[in-house]
């Protein structure tokens, strides 16, 4: 057929294009994210600190400045880049999973979850990945606890009952955090608790890094191979089980994946609220609703956001502003917004 | 052929009807008529395997429909829902490539011949331009058109169709119905639901008239859908016939017993 042939030409040049200019635009802000700080260096400085620590090539570098770019700002730019990246990626499929535009990781109640059993691993000062298997377990019970009331209240507005349901779990499980927060020790666990629950890259290592890199490599696998099929999902059930899809394992399988990297993320830089949300409208804006180009697009838009977030809060001012804060005040008008104008997206 | 044998069909345990036995033909329109509640849709669903028989079997070209799996069902019956709003904007063609979902594997890609695919089956319905066109933006009976070309694309010998005619404008109605003829004419089976007896008149070779959970009468139109039928099942007093310069018989409300003229 000629039409699509021709028609898919442009197209492929076009999605190339877009990965080179998503590709150098990240490379712009992760080297600019690793130049400002406390002891702000050049761009060009960044770089050959970094190529020396590859190649080993070594000239008259300053070993201290070397030292804050590899072992301090480094490590916190790459958990930025992940933990953006798969929050907006969870965001974009349980939006296609539930058929919902206004759901997220917060808002189903899947990072309220994640806390609870995360800063339960904090009180019982568990090790890391005791902490990070808490948060999932956390955040696929709260789910679960989400999704079951949406089943069970029928003949309401699916999309409203799902947004409340979160909300209202998401409350309970606050209360738990409250109670925590309250029976730990107030020198020692407490501080750590409450900086943990508004979010912050701050004392993300390179070694926790490597521990849930492997859960967010998985999980953003899944839903890579299953991009295609969660457009299908969208279409409701009946209608994606006639085409031939199986819907109950599918649908599970996607809301594990998401889930896992959710509650991953959560576990090494606590509650980042609404990038879940606001990232995947931002993307379908610019892309269009296909995941298979949403999922990229996603990932892409999520990492940039939020390690440009988190280098304003770093540097916008001496003390440091915690993520959630700053990604709160960016997200909850969009968020009414979206509630304002409604319709026009998705109906 | 898609045959119902003794089947029975409800939510739960609760039949809302049995003993049903009947057979759609490759090449023919088969349209089932009756009053809302009856259990099409129920019928409808269990045939495509969403969701199982009480008891009884249905049968595609000799196979147990309980015997496949979901994509083994879809590559031998397409549904074409009603048209429906969808969440998000997909192009009609990426609608319509989704009909290739059940020849592709869980991780596989639709390629190069699904897209050539697609876009052949909305040619064949005349509505190729439609194919970069946001779903959300067309007219309902444009959407139905899309629905139809992706149970085209799905490449199954049978199309089930759930009141194709509903909530469309005049012209639409049957320009909808006379794609289906012409599907039909090249040999697919369908069955539709409808609730338009001039429906059926126009599009079907058999029609069934369903009341109470179970077939009252199958067989050609005009022989099932008479005035006495129309009237013990819908409760309404009609003539039937054909109006000068149509080829094609009409139902219209009767004088007598009919309501008051406004």
């Amino acid at each position: 057929m000629g039409e699509t042939g021709a028609a898919d030409r442009p197209a492929r040049m076009r999605a190339a294009a877009a990965y080179g200019l998503a590709a150098a635009l990240l490379t712009i802000v992760v080297l600019v994210a690793l130049s400002v700080g406390k002891f702000p260096v050049s761009p060009g400085t960044t770089f050959a600190i970094l190529w020396n620590g590859i190649a080993g090539t070594a000239k008259d570098l300053d070993p201290t400045l070397g030292n804050v770019i590899w072992n301090v700002r480094l490590p916190r730019v790459m958990a930025g880049l992940c933990v953006g990246a798969v929050l907006a990626a969870a965001g974009a499929s349980y939006q296609g999973v539930f058929r919902n535009p206004l759901v997220s990781p917060d808002i189903l109640g899947v990072s309220a979850g994640a806390s609870l059993g995360a800063v339960l691993g904090i009180f019982l000062s568990l090790p890391v990945l005791a902490i990070q298997g808490l948060g999932f377990i956390g955040g696929l019970f709260a789910l679960g606890v989400v999704y079951a009331v949406g089943l069970a209240v029928r003949g309401r507005d699916p999309v409203l009952t799902l947004v409340l349901a979160g909300m209202a779990i998401a409350a309970l499980l606050a209360a738990g955090i409250s109670l925590l927060k309250i029976l730990a020790d107030p020198y020692d666990q407490l501080p750590a608790i409450t900086y943990w629950l508004l979010g912050s890259l701050a004392s993300v290592t390179n070694g926790d890094l490597l521990l849930v890199v492997p859960s967010l490599v998985l999980g953003v696998a899944v839903l890579h191979l299953l991009r295609w099929r969660i457009n299908l999902l969208s279409l409701g059930d009946d209608e994606a089980r006639a085409l031939g899809v199986e819907t109950r394992l599918l649908r599970p399988a996607l809301i594990v994946a998401a889930t896992l990297i959710t509650s991953a993320s959560v576990s090494i830089s606590g509650v980042i609220g609404w990038i879940g949300l606001v990232i995947p409208h931002m993307a379908r804006m610019l892309v269009g609703p296909d995941f298979r180009v949403l999922l990229p697009a996603s990932l892409f838009l999520g990492a940039a956001f939020l390690v440009v977030i988190d280098t304003v809060a770093r540097t916008v001012s001496t003390v440091e502003v915690p993520l959630g804060i700053l990604t709160a005040v960016i997200g909850a008008p969009f968020f009414l917004a979206l509630l304002a104008t409604g319709r026009t997206g998705w109906s | 052929m898609i045959r119902l044998d003794e089947l029975a069909f409800g939510h739960g345990r609760v039949a809302i009807g049995s003993k049903m036995s009947l057979s759609v033909h490759a090449g023919e329109v088969l349209a089932v008529l009756g009053p809302n509640g009856v259990g099409k849709t129920t019928l409808f669903r269990t045939i495509l395997g969403l969701q199982r028989p009480l008891a009884g079997r249905v049968l595609v070209d000799g196979t147990d429909l309980a015997q496949c799996s979901r994509s083994e069902i879809a590559s031998k019956i397409a549904y074409v829902p009603q048209a429906h709003g969808t969440l998000f904007p997909f192009r009609a063609l990426d609608i319509v490539v989704m009909g290739r979902a059940s020849r592709l594997t869980a991780f596989q890609q639709p390629g190069r011949r699904d897209r050539d695919l697609a876009f052949e089956a909305m040619a064949r319905l005349g509505i190729q331009s439609l194919a970069h066109r946001p779903y959300t933006e067309i007219s309902g009976g444009e959407r139905q058109l899309v629905l139809i070309a992706r149970a085209l694309a799905q490449e199954a010998s049978f199309l089930v169709l759930d009141e194709p005619t509903a909530n469309l404008d005049y012209g639409h109605q049957f320009q909808v119905l006379e794609q289906i003829r012409l599907l039909a004419a090249g040999g697919k089976g369908i069955l539709l639901s409808t609730h338009n007896p001039d429906h059926a008149f126009f599009v079907a070779d058999r029609a069934a008239l369903m009341a109470g959970g179970s077939i009252v009468d199958v067989g050609e139109p005009q022989q099932v859908l008479t005035p006495a039928a129309l009237r013990s099942v819908f409760g309404v007093d009609v003539v039937v016939g054909k109006i000068e310069g149509s080829a094609h018989l009409t139902c219209a409300p009767a004088r007598i017993g009919g309501a008051p003229q406004d």
